[in-house]
């Protein structure tokens, strides 16, 4: 991969503006794909959730999906869109061995939602509007692997293999149009408009919106023109970037490759690229050419969708709270801080502290929890805290037991490492493993007695007022008592010894 | 040759069913006759005994047992290869399909199952349904049993000709453009075109979608109405098939009754163009139908002069979108090029090497209409014509409750007379393409032998869609007349075949 | 005369992946061509505003259910397959190898 030449960040703004545009494939958590009976699971052994309809056999047909067609009307109507009386699908030809028929079913010209826009807050506080052009169904592709070559990559490969579980499941592309005026700040306002999408897809209970399974992909359009020209510049589209930050780097990245270029004189030539994460840059994909004709036409083999009014209006009664006023009521709710607040929207980490707070922890404590010592070992294993195997309710639990005083921080993060172990909810780790405090005053008055045997000076001491020569008592206890006795207790029996 | 082959469906029925004859008698029976005749008629590219004797034998048993059985269980029929069996290979008469077993049955597969229908083997066909004559079969053409030299008609050449040389009762075809209506035509047998969803697609190697319809192939009338009765009716897996059920086409065939009945000649289909032999029999039977009390009313469809050209636009742009799963990759056909080729050129080339020169003809042709560049000119235009004969069939249909014409313009031609001249092979649809447009329903009944080729001839009833039943009383009442006439079938002018082996 | 071109059939073929050789370019650009004029009278045939329609009988919002019907087993998808391996469908490299 040939090295970029890369203009300074800042530079490069004060030369160019920058118009993105955001294309985000949301995939559905139906039951069944979008045109067959056949299972949508992700993870099953290759070529089980397969039919004659999902891999193409001569002679099958499609069928629609009537929970995915209410999914991309609620979709729809989360972002302001209009329903179009009639959406239609079409059927766009190209040949590749991950799409069963050789064509995709989609809607082209008649989407079943259109002219939206969505209020999108980036970590400075600042707010944009981005409108959206339209919102319409398709269908995903096969899993294609690539076997052989050094890297195992497609570039190289001796051949590659087809798995068709995901093919036909159902996705809602969400379309925006060019987004101007965001300056310094695309990056961010890509991401977070991402972000947006996902907290609503969740939020709708259509989507399990997880990025790193490719739920939730996004495509990222980039181009640049010189201030105060009218002419939109030639834009690039970076594919299938499946990470918030990744979102935010290729865009940055894109804006310092484009600007290195235009500052040359050299054209941007209108590509898909492709964004590598381990690297943090893109690399040019497929030129557009005119083998690009996708001959789209009406699928003839489904009739039109019209979706009455009271169909409608049904959908928009089922739906939730828009991100931005959940984010507001939920900060006063919980009285967070502003900064407090930034840290648990940007990991992500809105729905698991509501599940927390509901399950009757006091909304500080799920915070400290969740963007402490959880995202901590999320980190250390390279994972999204989001992902950890635990849920609101299971953290509630631990923070109520700490609150009864049945265990203390340290016992609680040592509960944490059981419970994501898989070993049960926080209580029956306490239970099964004996992780709780110890207050029994006889364990308790022996370990003390033995402590003692080393410093007999130490009553003295106490007697005498010093009370921090307690410390190197109670730390001995504890330690004999691995960390499991009631810290507060120890201290009251030294002082009873002490003084009688 | 055995009489018991000879009857029509709907004697052999009652005969099973008081079981002066057995399922596997009567299966084994045509099964002898195909081996008899088959080597030069060519309907088959696979005949299935075991799985034929086996289900008749199991029809037997039931019967035997008492069991409620389906009107026609036990009753033997072909089907043609564009429809998926998991017990025969189905290939659509391509080589890109060799040998390939699919995974699943078609709707109307199952239902015949369903029915206890014994399925004797699978009829040949043009390749992918492209064609009027079965000569672009890529396993060889089917030939017409009144003369071997000519054409059986096509597509489903294979599905005429089976019946008509009597290897079977029955039989399934598929009509794009007039493969079941004209094939029908040339063979002096009957064939039906039900309304664009009242039959499952479902299974149907589609060639164009919004054509395509299943219908039943027989000798006579009655016959092809209880075949209809069985395939009929909606299903799940086709979107595209009518919610509701257009009734009983056997009590429609029983009327036999025409009086009052407004019969329309469509000006555009008659006269100019049509063989003399071929009009003198069309005349002749409205004659008939005029004498039975029906009144005869002319109707004008102008946009008909439109019909092929926006039928052999939207077709091939369909079917250069269907086709395009033959790729090499799941199912069929793969051939590799030498050296270390890309997919794309193990795809290319299994298309080339799979697919005839009619088929390439037409994806070339369908891909061209839908391109950016054409697309408005051509497909769309194509699909707004298609609104138009539409109208035009709500204006006749207010006039008259049948319309009629020549199912085609002339009797059956030679085998080889048209391969070259791919216009003039189109031409022959030029009557039966209007109703696949519109998706209105069309049947074409023999009408006698035209006297200037000693070929038989036909006459093809159009009712508006839903209106099926119409096609079958009018075709029955029609039918009878021409009997009492003759004294005897139309098949019964067919000569005798040489029976070999 | 129609604008099929050789380099027409050629750029279609493509599209279309149908390896063609130059006599079946010829032959294809002079019989298309023919049936292209002669088809092209639809473009007349329509004036004023028409719609058009792509379903003969017109239906809409026909859809299923979201409910799980049995799948075909991995061993039956394949079964059509020239090339099968590790439980899927096995192709020829995407990319020209180096
Ligand atoms: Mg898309
Ligand atoms: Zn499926």
């Amino acid at each position: 991969m040939a090295k970029d030449e890369l203009m300074n960040y800042e530079k490069a703004l004060e030369q160019f503006e920058v118009v993105i545009g955001l294309e985000v494939h949301v995939e559905l958590n139906t039951n069944t794909k979008m045109f067959c009976g056949c299972r949508n699971e992700f993870g099953d052994e290759p070529n089980t959730n397969v039919c004659p309809i999902c891999i193409g056999l001569p002679g099958s047909l499609p069928a629609v999906n009537k929970r995915a067609i209410e999914s991309s009307i609620s979709i729809g109507l989360a972002l302001g869109c209009q329903i179009a009386p009639t959406g239609r699908f079409s059927r766009k030809n190209y040949f590749y061995p991950d799409l069963a028929k050789n064509f995709q079913t989609s809607q082209y010209d008649e989407p079943i939602a259109f002219e939206g826009s969505l209020e999108v807050e980036v970590p400075s506080g600042n707010t944009f509007t981005v409108a959206i052009e339209r919102a319409h169904m398709e269908e995903d592709a096969g899993k294609l692997t690539h076997v052989g070559g050094s890297t195992g990559r497609i570039q190289g490969a001796e051949y590659s293999l087809v798995d068709y579980n995901r093919a036909g499941v159902p996705l809602v592309e969400i379309v925006t149009k060019p987004v101007y005026g965001a300056g310094a700040e695309a990056p961010e306002l890509a991401a977070a408009y991402v972000r947006s999408i996902r907290e609503i897809v969740k939020a709708l209970g259509v989507s399990d919106a997880k990025m790193e399974r490719g739920n939730v992909r996004c495509d990222a359009n980039v181009s640049l023109r010189p201030h105060g020209q009218e002419k939109l510049g030639t834009r690039t589209e970076t594919k299938n970037v499946n990470s918030l930050r990744s979102i935010e780097r290729a865009v940055r990245y894109e804006i310092q490759r484009q600007a290195a270029l235009l500052a040359k004189g050299t054209a941007i030539i209108q590509e898909t690229r492709h964004w590598h994460e381990d690297k943090g840059a893109t690399s040019s994909g497929r030129p557009k050419s005119d083998a690009d004709d996708y001959r789209y036409f009406p699928e003839p083999d489904l009739v039109p969708v019209q979706p009455s009014k009271e169909w409608i209006e049904e959908l928009r009664a089922k739906l939730p709270e828009q991100p931005a006023a959940r984010r507001k009521r939920v900060q006063a709710e919980w009285g967070f801080a502003d900064l407090e607040f930034r840290d648990v929207v940007n990991a992500d980490l809105l729905d698991q502290i509501e599940e927390t707070v509901s399950a009757g922890a006091k909304p500080q404590d799920a915070r400290k929890w969740w963007t402490g010592e959880l995202a901590r070992i999320a980190n250390s294993q390279d994972q999204n805290v989001t992902e950890l195997p635990i849920s609101g309710a299971q953290v509630a639990e631990l923070a109520a037991l700490i609150e009864a005083g049945k265990i203390n921080d340290r016992l609680a993060r040592e509960v944490l490492t059981y419970v994501l172990a898989g070993e049960g909810s926080p209580a029956e780790v306490v239970t099964a493993r004996g992780l709780e405090v110890v207050s029994d005053d006889g364990a308790l008055i022996a370990a003390i007695d033995a402590a003692l045997a080393g410093q007999p000076d130490v009553l003295d001491a106490i007697r005498e007022g010093r009370m921090q020569a307690a410390g190197a008592v109670i730390g001995a206890v504890m330690k004999a008592m691995k960390g499991s006795a009631d810290a507060g207790r120890v201290r009251e029996l030294l002082i009873e010894k002490a003084n009688s | 040759m055995s009489e018991l082959i000879r009857k029509n469906a709907s004697e052999l029925v009652e005969l099973l069913k008081s079981r002066e004859i057995s399922s596997v008698e009567l299966t084994q029976a045509h099964l002898d006759r195909t081996a008899a005749v088959d080597g030069d008629v060519h309907s088959y590219l696979h005949v299935g005994p075991e799985a034929a004797l086996a289900a008749a034998a199991e029809v037997d048993r039931r019967r035997a047992a008492g069991e409620a059985l389906h009107a026609l269980a036990g009753l033997p029929i072909a089907v043609k290869d564009n429809l998926t069996t998991t017990d025969a290979p189905t290939t659509s008469g391509s080589k890109i399909l060799e040998g390939w077993v699919p995974q699943y049955d078609a709707t109307v597969v199952k239902k015949l199952r369903a029915a206890g229908m014994p399925i004797l083997g699978k009829t040949n066909l043009d390749e992918f349904a492209m064609g009027s004559s079965t000569e672009f079969s890529a396993f060889g053409p089917s030939r017409n049993p009144w003369d071997l030299e000519r054409i059986p008609g096509g597509s489903g050449g294979g599905s005429s000709s089976v019946v008509a040389s009597f290897q079977a009762p029955l039989a399934i075809g598929s009509d794009t453009g007039g493969s079941i209506r004209y094939p029908a035509f040339v063979t002096g047998t009957v064939g039906t075109k039900p309304t664009y969803g009242a039959v499952s697609r479902y299974g149907l190697i589609a060639l164009a979608s919004s054509l395509d319809q299943i219908g039943p192939v027989a000798r006579n009338v009655l016959d092809a109405a209880l075949l209809q009765d069985v395939i009929a009716g909606h299903d799940p897996h086709d979107s595209t098939s009518l919610p509701e059920s257009l009734g009983s086409m056997a009590d429609a065939a029983k009327k036999l009754d025409v009086k009052g009945l407004r019969v329309g000649v469509i000006k555009q289909l008659s006269g100019e163009g049509f063989q003399p032999g071929v009009s003198a029999r069309f005349n002749e039977s409205l004659e008939l139908l005029k004498n039975a009390g029906a009144e005869i009313v002319e109707v004008d469809c102008p946009s008909f002069e439109y019909a092929i050209a926006a039928y052999y636009l939207i077709l091939p742009a369909e079917a250069s979108s269907n086709l395009a799963k033959f790729d090499s990759v799941r199912f069929g056909l793969r051939v590799t090029p030498e050296g270390t080729p890309t997919i794309e050129r193990v795809m290319a080339a299994t298309r080339e090497a799979g697919f005839g020169p009619e088929v390439k003809r037409r994806i070339i042709l369908g891909t061209y209409a839908l391109s950016s560049g054409s697309y408005d000119a051509f497909y769309g235009s194509a699909q707004k014509v298609r609104t138009l004969i539409q109208r035009d069939f709500d204006a006749a249909f207010a006039k008259a409750d049948v319309l009629v014409s020549p199912t085609a313009p002339n009797t059956a031609f030679k085998l080889g007379e048209k391969l070259d001249d791919p216009l003039a092979m189109y031409l022959n649809d030029i009557a039966t393409i209007p109703a696949n447009l519109a998706g209105i329903p069309g049947m074409s009944i023999p009408n006698g032998v035209a006297e200037d080729t000693n070929l038989p001839s036909g006459i093809q009833i159009l009712a508006p869609a839903r209106g099926d039943a119409r096609l079958y009383q009018v075709g029955a009442a029609l039918e009878h007349m021409h009997e009492e006439i003759w004294g005897k079938r139309m098949i019964d002018f067919a000569p005798e075949l040489e029976v070999r082996g | 005369m129609s604008e099929i071109t050789p380099d027409l059939v050629r750029h279609l073929a493509n599209l279309a992946r149908i390896d063609v050789n130059d006599q079946e370019v010829e032959l294809f650009a002079e019989q298309i061509s023919l049936i292209v004029d002669s088809m092209a009278t639809v473009k007349a045939a329509v004036q004023g505003d028409v719609p058009a329609t792509s379903h003969p009988i017109p239906m809409s919002n026909v859809f299923r259910e979201d409910v799980v019907e049995p799948s075909l087993t991995q061993a039956e998808a394949l079964s059509g397959s020239a090339d099968s391996g590790d439980g899927r469908f096995r192709v020829h490299a995407i990319l020209d190898g180096e």
